[in-house]
């Protein structure tokens, strides 16, 4: 019991300040010089090295990377641009060539539509013709029956009176009678 | 059984230089980025691998948070800042793996990183502005008579930045380290009380694999809190007066 005691005592005499420290070892004083030495020599060492060479190589993979994709969208803008003038180009073609295409039917159709014209033009004087001909073939017949009527009229006056009195009338008396019966 | 807070204990391995395990977690973290980044930009493949693509997160990651902070002239801080992120986060996730030491639960590590990042907003806002950087402690539009009492409580603020600053960091690293081990020797302690009291055992194990996944998300989050606290602090530098 004594003895215990005289250790315990012992021991405190033995260090104060260690009895201290060793109850709560983040306060103990003696051990702050070292740290932050050794803090100050490892921080400067790991500020020098990440500024000096991990961080560089690191932004520069991100960096890369963004320049990369800039610029590939700027190709790909490029060439969209490039797509839509081509459109753009390939539409006024389209348009061009329906327009020649529209003209040549127009121009055919006004061919065609005249050349049948001339034919129909043609094939009407040629008939306009034909009938004139013989329109005047009729008129010439007519013509010619109507002068063999007067004939006709007085060769059966005279065949009547024959039959009548048995005695052909001379012909300047037929002739005066039709004369007669004409007015 | 060893006692929840022997975990922090600095151990020196190479005394004549101060080397302790607290400097080789420092250098372990140190090597872990450098290393890990070094070998996912490997074959600085335009179109990322697995490793490549989180080595090109955490750099979007802290750059997008630098700058929605600071704005496009904040990007000269970056590697100032991506250098404080990635150490505090690989500090804090080293020191979730069992039987590492977290460097980050020491009170003299989270303090010198605030004062690192307080006097470059210090230094920096004079070389940049000059005078017109105590601007920072006199918001415009003050009335006169209310103008001294805003800039004692400007002055305050900005002073008790890097304590609350290391503060938050280590405590919360602190803190879990500490809930964790105990619930961990609960599990051991009732284990070994007796037959009865063992069969309740795995109720603390429960909350100590709970446990394990919070102090993932508290390691990520305090990481980042403490980046975006750092931008926010830089962002005075760059734009006093505001």
């Amino acid at each position: 019991m004594a003895q215990a005691q005289t250790t315990q005592a012992g021991t405190e005499a033995h260090g104060g300040a260690h009895a201290a420290d060793a109850a709560f070892p983040p306060f103990a004083t003696e051990t702050f010089a070292g740290q932050i030495i050794w803090l100050a020599i490892t921080f400067a060492l790991l500020y020098t090295l990440l500024s000096k060479l991990v961080l560089p190589r690191l932004s520069g993979i991100i960096e890369n990377r963004r320049a990369l994709i800039a610029k590939d969208l700027d190709e790909a803008a490029a060439m969209k641009t490039r797509a839509e003038e081509a459109g753009v180009a390939y539409e006024k073609a389209l348009a061009e060539a329906k327009g020649r295409a529209q003209a040549l039917a127009q121009e055919t159709r006004a061919k065609l539509a005249a050349e049948s014209d001339a034919k129909r033009k043609a094939l009407e004087a040629d008939l306009n013709k034909r009938l004139a001909e013989s329109e005047a073939a009729i008129s010439a017949k007519k013509t010619e029956a109507m002068s063999h009527v007067r004939g006709i009229a007085a060769e059966t006056a005279t065949a009547i009176v024959e039959r009548l009195t048995g005695k052909a009338p001379a012909p300047q008396v037929v002739e005066a009678a039709l004369e007669q019966a004409k007015a | 059984m060893a006692s929840p807070i022997e975990q922090f204990q600095v151990k020196p391995i190479i005394p004549v230089i101060n080397f302790t395990n607290s400097s080789l977690f420092m250098i372990g973290a140190a090597a872990v980025i450098v290393g890990g980044l070094l070998y996912a930009t490997r074959k600085k493949a335009l179109v990322p691998g697995r490793a490549q693509s989180v080595a090109e997160i955490l750099h979007d990651f802290v750059a997008n948070t630098l700058t929605d902070t600071t704005g496009r002239e904040g990007m000269k801080f970056f590697p100032f800042v991506f250098s404080l992120f990635m150490f505090v986060l690989t500090a804090n996730l080293l020191g979730m793996i069992p039987g590492f030491f977290t460097v980050t639960s020491q009170i003299v590590v989270t303090f010198a990183l605030a004062l690192l990042v307080i006097g470059t907003v210090i230094i920096y806002g004079f070389v940049a502005h000059g005078v017109h950087f105590l601007h920072l402690f006199t918001p415009s539009g003050v009335p006169g008579w209310l103008l001294p009492f805003i800039t004692v409580i400007e002055i305050i603020s900005f002073l008790s930045r890097p304590i609350s600053l290391s503060l938050r960091l280590f405590a919360n690293m602190l803190a879990g380290h500490i809930a964790l081990k105990v619930f961990g020797g609960f599990v051991v302690s009732l284990g070994t009380a007796g037959i009865g009291i063992a069969l309740l055992s795995p109720l603390p194990l429960l909350m100590a694999v709970g446990l394990t996944a919070l102090e993932f998300l508290v390691a990520a989050l305090q990481a980042y809190v403490f980046t975006v606290l750092t931008c926010i602090y830089l962002n005075d530098a760059l734009h006093p007066g505001h």
